[in-house]
């Protein structure tokens, strides 16, 4: 927002973006929706919205998709500092919010998709892990990740609910943090993202109800600023087609 | 007393003449470079929000992990003066087979991402690591997640830098003092800490100072390896890190604190102990 400088240089950053965009995409954008979308999504999407992605490219002859992957609060910044990006799928509506305060967003954010945490554990679940107040027992090491991060703050409500005091060995960055802990075998659970750990061949998820009250709305949005407008809304459109619902399904997430 | 490997000074009314007309071609990319270094940090200060640092400042947290970050980069600098000191000794002054070979392991850390790093660490002495489980069951120690796992995450990192430059000044230095030394009926060990270091000093005093400031710095080893816990294993540049989530301001505060003490006790200590000629 302030300081030219700061823009530039966050400009810079996604430039490799926008080179990628320039390169694969032929020209700008044309009035029927072809040329280069670019969408900046959550991590948790990588592997959905590539499929996605390729998907809207095969149903649009002309079209390339560019995506940035990244936490959904560092995408924000860059979106807030002046990335050429077309559209932002966010892990939480708090940076969405964020952009939208910016005045950064055009129209209204949709959600498209929600998460739920599990219980992640070693394949086998060799501790007999089946609620969260089993992640209590002395002995046993629980990674959460930090409540500045939105599974963070999920896990919190979700532990509130419960009733359950729970004090972890780590606070991690972010879900892949927690979940690279379990993976390791560094800690015996760790509370992430249904979808995260479905993606995880070497973890397993247990369910537990109180995840319920913690649902993360995945929102997703046209950009003010965006380079290529009408190629924006049509991948907005594609991403809650039936299509592309079902490869969200298929990834864990539940529709909205 | 002239040097068998140095070159011969140049004559004493060129060197004058050299300092008052800089060549351009040196000029140029040195100012240059030098802008580059710190421009990133104008723009640090540019968005610094000046109003509110001081209530920041107060915050519980952040002092918490200005102490956690200076106590452990100055124990892991510790760790690699007393394991880089000697191990630099070795590679400067004792001919062993494959000596190249070490003298390239040694560089690993620098050229291995920090969280790769982390990784290697954690199957170490992790868990399920090749000593971890033993050093587990035999002495009751765990690393990971504590603070002693800051340090060596720390070290593991930032040993190369001390070792490097200990092993250049050790290379520059004029063997014969220490040959002296011997004839004179000094044992190896007293011809060490008596001949050796104090004429290494400056280059030893460089290679801690990197360390350490490389240590202070250090983020992906340590997340990966101790983990993130506030007041146990979560250092400034975590902390950094936490706040770039939720609040750049504070992110930018927080940087710029631990930029500000980190340089203020790098130039206490360069007056002390680093003369520069």
């Amino acid at each position: 927002m302030r300081g030219r400088w700061a823009r530039t240089v966050v400009a810079g950053v996604t430039a490799t973006a926008a080179l990628a965009a320039c390169a694969g995409g032929g020209g700008s954008a044309g009035g029927d929706g072809t040329g280069t979308v670019t969408v900046f999504a959550a991590a948790s999407l990588t592997e959905s919205f590539t499929r996605i992605g390729r998907d809207f490219e095969a149903a649009n002859p002309g079209t390339t998709v560019v995506f940035n992957f990244a936490g959904s609060s560092s995408l924000a910044t860059q979106i807030v500092e002046g990335a050429p990006a077309d559209v932002f799928a966010s892990a939480a509506p708090r940076n969405m919010a964020t952009v939208a305060e910016a005045g950064d967003i055009d129209g209204e954010p949709t959600v498209f998709a929600r998460n739920q945490l599990v219980i992640a554990v070693a394949p086998g679940n060799p501790l007999r892990v089946g609620a969260l107040a089993d992640l209590t027992r002395p002995g046993l090491k629980v990674a959460l990740c930090a409540e500045q991060v939105p599974c963070g703050s999920a896990a919190r409500t979700a532990l509130d609910a419960a009733g359950v005091a729970l004090t972890p060995v780590t606070v991690e960055q972010d879900v892949k943090g927690a979940l690279a802990k379990v993976r390791l075998g560094e800690v015996d659970a760790a509370l992430v993202y249904r979808t995260d750990a479905r993606a995880a061949a070497d973890v397993v998820a247990v369910e537990f109800p109180e995840s319920a009250r913690a649902v993360n709305d995945y929102p997703v949005a046209v950009l003010a600023d965006a380079p290529n407008p009408t190629g924006a809304r049509a991948f907005v459109a594609h991403v809650r087609s039936a299509q592309a619902q079902a490869v969200l399904a298929e990834a864990g997430f539940q529709a909205p | 007393m002239t040097t068998l490997d140095r070159a011969p000074r140049p004559p004493v009314g060129s060197r004058r003449r050299g300092g008052a007309r800089i060549p351009l071609g040196l000029l140029l990319p040195a100012v240059l470079g030098l802008a580059f270094l710190i421009l990133p940090l104008a723009g640090l200060l540019a968005r610094t929000p000046w109003s509110t640092l001081p209530q920041r400042l107060a915050e519980p947290g952040v002092l918490t992990a200005l102490r956690l970050s200076l106590v452990t980069a100055t124990l892991a600098t510790l760790l690699c003066l007393v394991l880089g000191v000697p191990l630099a000794w070795l590679l400067a002054r004792v001919e062993f087979p494959g000596r190249r070979l070490v003298r390239a392991l040694v560089t690993v850390p620098l050229v291995l991402p920090p969280v790769v790093g982390g990784v290697a660490l954690l199957l170490v002495f992790g868990r399920r690591g090749l000593l971890g489980g033993w050093l587990d069951q035999t002495f009751g120690i765990t690393l990971p997640f504590t603070t002693a796992g800051v340090v060596l995450a720390e070290a593991f990192v930032a040993m190369p830098f001390l070792v490097i430059a200990v092993e250049g000044a050790l290379r520059g230095a004029d063997h014969r003092y220490e040959e002296a030394a011997a004839t004179l009926g000094a044992g190896r060990w007293t011809t060490f800490t008596h001949v050796t270091v104090p004429l290494v000093a400056p280059g030893l005093a460089a290679g801690a100072v990197l360390c350490w400031a490389r240590a202070l710095g250090e983020f992906g080893a340590t997340i990966t390896f101790a983990g993130n816990f506030p007041g146990r294993t979560q250092t400034m540049p975590l902390a950094v890190y936490l706040a770039l989530e939720t609040d750049v301001q504070a992110a930018v505060v927080l940087s710029l604190i631990l930029l500000v003490v980190s340089v203020a006790i790098l130039a206490a200590l360069r007056d002390r102990w680093i003369t520069s000629p």
